[in-house]
């Protein structure tokens, strides 16, 4: 089955995923508009995570199709997905532990990404340059020799969002970002991500509803695999069906 | 060239225990031991090619091959075929029902060459096979598991039972190969006996110089950006992925590059020892060449090449003077190397010894600045091994 | 290749090569059975399983000498003692084994590998110095000897048929520990989240030890089976372990069931190919089939789509 062709950067339409028969995303449509951050919640076991997976190609869908600026994202591999353009963050800050941050950096630059491109790629100014830029938007510069092992909490998730940006993603999807840090982390990480959204399309899983209501342009909530309500934060927070199921009394 | 500069290919520690191997085995070795022990040195030598090429697959990717005595043994036939079959002119075999074909096919009443014996004619052929087919068996390997996902414990498995079957198979069709007791009686390459003191000198250097070609690749490899991805590849593999890279390339590459220095270890055994047989294909050598790596280091090159020599020489000596005790040895030595020493002999080294050769080196050459220092990830140890 | 035989030999070539695959097939299921418990519940790669059923085996002939020696009256019955003997020797063993080496490998399962390698170095040179190098064979007891005329075509050895028997009682006797009893709940729990386990109280390390333990020591029920088909050797174990890691991983590691129909299935296939081709060609025909079909289905036979 595929959709219309439309002008949003991502359309998802009846995207349906079962596991052993338990549908843990069901039938479910929504489209990101350029530039624009969409944040999903919902309680857990919601499917929130499943979605992007199946955005990303981690999982494969049962039935319904993805778009990325019109293109069929379903049926492609992993690294042919990120090479049309989209970049995922993990739940858990999943980089590259036995190497430096600029180490982990220098890996996801899109570059040399074949095998024999690989072994002739050349750490050359032009590299260089750009880690270091990004290394300063994630505030890790004066860590680029750092094990990356040794980073705090907060630097691993930092370092993982930098590793996307390298990556020039026209679509991130950012999973708990936020989780595990500290108040003042919290509010460079908002910054950070406003800074990010002029020039990049966000998706982002998270359960802090202030963070929430600071960086959303638009909200959908998740509910067993469907979804519950969609809107900007305010109009969803008021929602009387989310406040029953996830907000809580 | 990826490197800016020779040292950002070889910092000085590496080239250090490149050159202490190298004076060894080729001035300290040759001038201390005659010439049986010197050739005896460069079998042992020829299971480095396999170690080196296993601390590529396995300690820098992840992958663990049971099954290298695979690759080793039909690198070893290659070459063992060609001289085989020089060995067998009508002249020297005209006492055989048919003359002219290897003398085990005559006793087992096969009257004429197989028809995947003929390319063996050439010596060119007979060398490129020595690399090319098992790069092929592990391309097809490799392609049907990485692509599926398969790896860890199942590709070790599977690699195994590979090994396994191989074996089966060349001690089965005895006829075509041999059989239990191998390719057996070969004496002259091109008309140059294998077998004389000055022939023993020459295939040791030949096999000295190639192991240092394949550990210098290897290098190479290792200090490319296509090492760091397989060290991110061990420890993350979803990361990689989602970073843009197809992951089963980067495996089906150095398991290739894994095969093919087998391969070519395999022939120089075949050149030194003079025959090949199954029992350096099957599941126990298989596995005794990944226990030289791991008792090496997995994560060093030129620590596998000790490793095996160690090894061997160890064994050479249980075996001449207590063959009781040999294997207790072994299998104490094994289980001490996992559970004491994950790095090997490198890790020790890295850990005692490394750092005060640093000072040292700072004294005479001056501080390095921190991006020419080792890169961290030699020391720290984990595995992907989800399946 | 079948045109040479009446339909009648085909037929009476089918039943006997069938039930000399059913003979092998009880060998497999015993070894994987211990194999899918340590394999398949504990990820422990354990390459001297094959050593553990040996050890079985050598006790037994240890019994059955022990028997012949001092009771010669109850000969007959010293076979059900050996298999007792050989199953707590073989468990006490692996319980050691588990205790001071495994139990530091959990996060490491290749390294696994690599050190029971180093076991089974030690264990073989061990059997070497005690029995010596050459095989030994056990005296079965005359109630085991001779077989039954099913036609005057086929005949089955009772030897065969008793061993087939203990493969099945202890098949059920795993299938009922596992998933009948408190205890294999608890290992089943270890094995999908070891610190939720041990959060909810469960002694993993004891489960684990004992968990090691029973396997090991199944294993050793199958050396006892395996001395009435066969003679022992220091390193006859080793002939197995390929065989029997092929088994598990092809049934799907961690179901029983379907340890117990891959072994079924690579037994037989063996055995009737053995009468067409020879036994090596009949050995790398039926691996290299397991094999490729591993490479396209590598969960195994019997397993379930999972959300990751």
């Amino acid at each position: 089955m595929s959709g219309s062709n439309t002008d949003f950067i991502l359309a998802v339409e009846g995207l349906t995923v079962s596991f052993d028969g338990f549908k843990a995303v069901n039938d479910l449509s929504f489209y990101v508009d350029q530039n624009e951050i969409r944040v999903i919640i919902g309680p857990n076991g919601a499917g929130k995570t499943t979605v992007l997976d199946l955005i990303c190609g981690r999982t494969r869908a049962t039935d319904g199709s993805i778009r990325f600026r019109n293109r069929e994202l379903t049926r492609l591999k992993e690294h042919q997905i990120v090479k049309a353009g989209v970049g995922r963050k993990f739940q858990n800050p999943s980089i590259y532990t036995d190497l430096t941050v600029f180490e982990n950096l220098e890996i996801s630059y899109p570059s040399g990404r074949g095998v024999f491109g690989s072994l002739a790629f050349k750490r050359d100014a032009e590299v260089i340059a750009r880690i270091e830029e990004v290394a300063g938007r994630i505030f890790l510069s004066e860590h680029l020799n750092t094990q990356a092992d040794l980073l705090s909490h907060g630097q691993k998730q930092w370092l993982e969002i930098g590793m996307l940006l390298i990556q020039k993603p026209e679509l991130l999807m950012l999973d708990e970002p936020v989780a595990g840090m500290s108040v003042t982390e919290r509010q460079q990480t908002a910054l950070l991500l406003r800074e990010i959204a002029k020039e990049h399309t966000m998706i982002v899983i998270e359960h802090d509803m202030q963070f929430v209501a600071e960086i959303a342009d638009k909200v959908t909530v998740l509910h067993q695999g469907k979804i519950l309500a969609e809107g900007s934060p305010e109009k969803v927070k008021a929602d009387p069906k989310v406040i029953e199921v996830y907000l809580g009394h | 060239m990826p490197f800016s500069s020779f040292k950002d290919y070889m910092p000085r520690q590496d080239l250090l225990a490149f050159v202490v191997l190298a004076l060894l085995l080729v001035v300290i070795l040759p001038l201390t031991l005659d010439v049986m022990r010197l050739n005896q040195t460069g079998k042992f030598l020829s299971f480095a090619f396999v170690a080196v090429g296993l601390v590529l697959c396995w300690g820098y990717g992840g992958i663990l091959s049971l099954g290298q005595g695979v690759f080793y043994g039909l690198g070893g036939y290659a070459l063992a075929m060609y001289l085989k079959l020089e060995a067998s002119t009508p002249e020297n075999t005209r006492i055989q029902t048919t003359p002219g074909i290897p003398d085990f096919m005559d006793w087992n009443r096969i009257t004429e060459l197989p028809w995947f014996w003929e390319p063996f004619y050439s010596l060119t052929f007979s060398i490129l096979a020595v690399v090319v087919v098992p790069m092929i068996v592990a391309y097809l390997i490799g392609l049907a598991m990485f692509k599926r996902r398969v790896g860890g414990v199942y590709f070790a498995i599977i690699t195994q039972s590979i090994a396994a079957i191989l074996t089966i198979l060349i001690i089965g069709q005895q006829g075509l190969t041999g059989g239990v007791n191998g390719i057996t009686d070969l004496r002259t390459l091109k008309g140059w006996n294998i077998h004389t003191d000055s022939a023993s000198y020459a295939l040791y250097f030949v096999c000295v110089a190639l192991l240092f070609a394949c550990l210098l690749i290897a290098q190479y490899i290792r200090r490319s950006k296509t090492g760091r991805i397989l060290v991110a590849m061990r420890g993350q593999e979803d990361r990689v992925r989602f970073s843009g890279y197809d992951i089963a390339n980067f495996k089906i590459f150095v398991f290739c590059i894994g095969a093919a220095f087998a391969g070519i270890g395999g022939a120089m055994f075949t050149l030194q020892e003079g025959f090949m047989s199954p029992s350096f294909v099957g599941v126990v050598p298989s596995i005794e060449m990944v226990i030289f790596c791991a008792v090496g280091g997995r994560l060093s090159l030129i620590g596998a090449v000790y490793g095996v020599l160690l090894v061997s020489v160890a064994k050479t000596v249980f075996g001449e003077n207590f063959p009781e005790l040999w294997l207790f040895a072994m299998g104490l030595i094994f289980i001490g190397v996992v559970l004491g020493l994950p790095n090997g002999i490198a890790g020790l080294y890295a850990t005692y010894v490394g750092p005060h050769v640093d000072r040292l080196l700072d004294r005479i050459f001056g501080k390095q600045t921190p991006s020419e220092q080792t890169q961290p990830h030699l020391e720290s140890n984990s595995q992907g091994a989800t399946p | 290749m079948f045109s040479d035989f009446s339909a009648a030999e085909l037929s009476a070539i089918f039943a006997m090569q069938g039930f000399a695959g059913l003979i092998l097939f009880a060998v497999f299921v015993l070894m994987a059975l211990g194999l899918a418990i340590i394999f398949g519940q504990m990820g422990v790669i354990n390459m001297a399983h094959g050593e553990f059923m040996i050890l079985g085996a050598y006790v037994t002939y240890m019994t059955s000498n022990l028997f012949a020696s001092h009771f010669p009256q109850l000969f007959g019955s010293y076979f059900l003692f050996a298999i007792v003997f050989a199953f707590f020797a073989a468990a006490l063993l692996g319980a050691l084994v588990e205790w001071s080496m495994i139990r530091f490998l959990y996060h490491r399962p290749l390294d696994t590998l690599l050190a029971t390698w180093g076991l089974s170095l030690i264990m073989q040179q061990t059997y070497r110095s005690i029995f010596g190098a050459r095989e030994v064979g056990v005296v079965i007891p005359d109630w085991l000897m001779g077989s039954y005329q099913l036609t005057d075509m086929i005949e089955v050895p009772i030897n065969g048929l008793f061993v087939m028997v203990l493969a099945v009682l202890a098949t059920l006797f795993v299938a009922a520990l596992m998933y009948r009893s408190r205890w294999g709940k608890q290992v089943r729990a270890v094995v999908q989240n070891r610190p939720m386990a041990g959060a909810v109280g469960i002694n993993t390390a004891r489960v684990d030890r004992l968990t090691f333990a029973l396997g090991c020591g199944i294993a050793g029920v199958a050396g006892s089976a395996f001395t009435m088909i066969g003679s022992t050797g220091p390193s006859s174990g080793q002939l197995y372990i390929v065989d029997t890691f092929l088994v598990v991983v092809f049934g799907g590691a961690g179901s029983l069931l379907g340890t117990v129909a891959s072994a079924f299935s690579i037994s037989q296939s063996q055995s009737i190919l053995e009468f067409f081709m020879g036994g090596s060609m009949a050995k790398v025909l039926t691996l290299l089939v397991v094999v490729i079909i591993l490479m396209f289905r590598p969960q195994g036979l019997f397993s379930l789509k999972v959300r990751r």
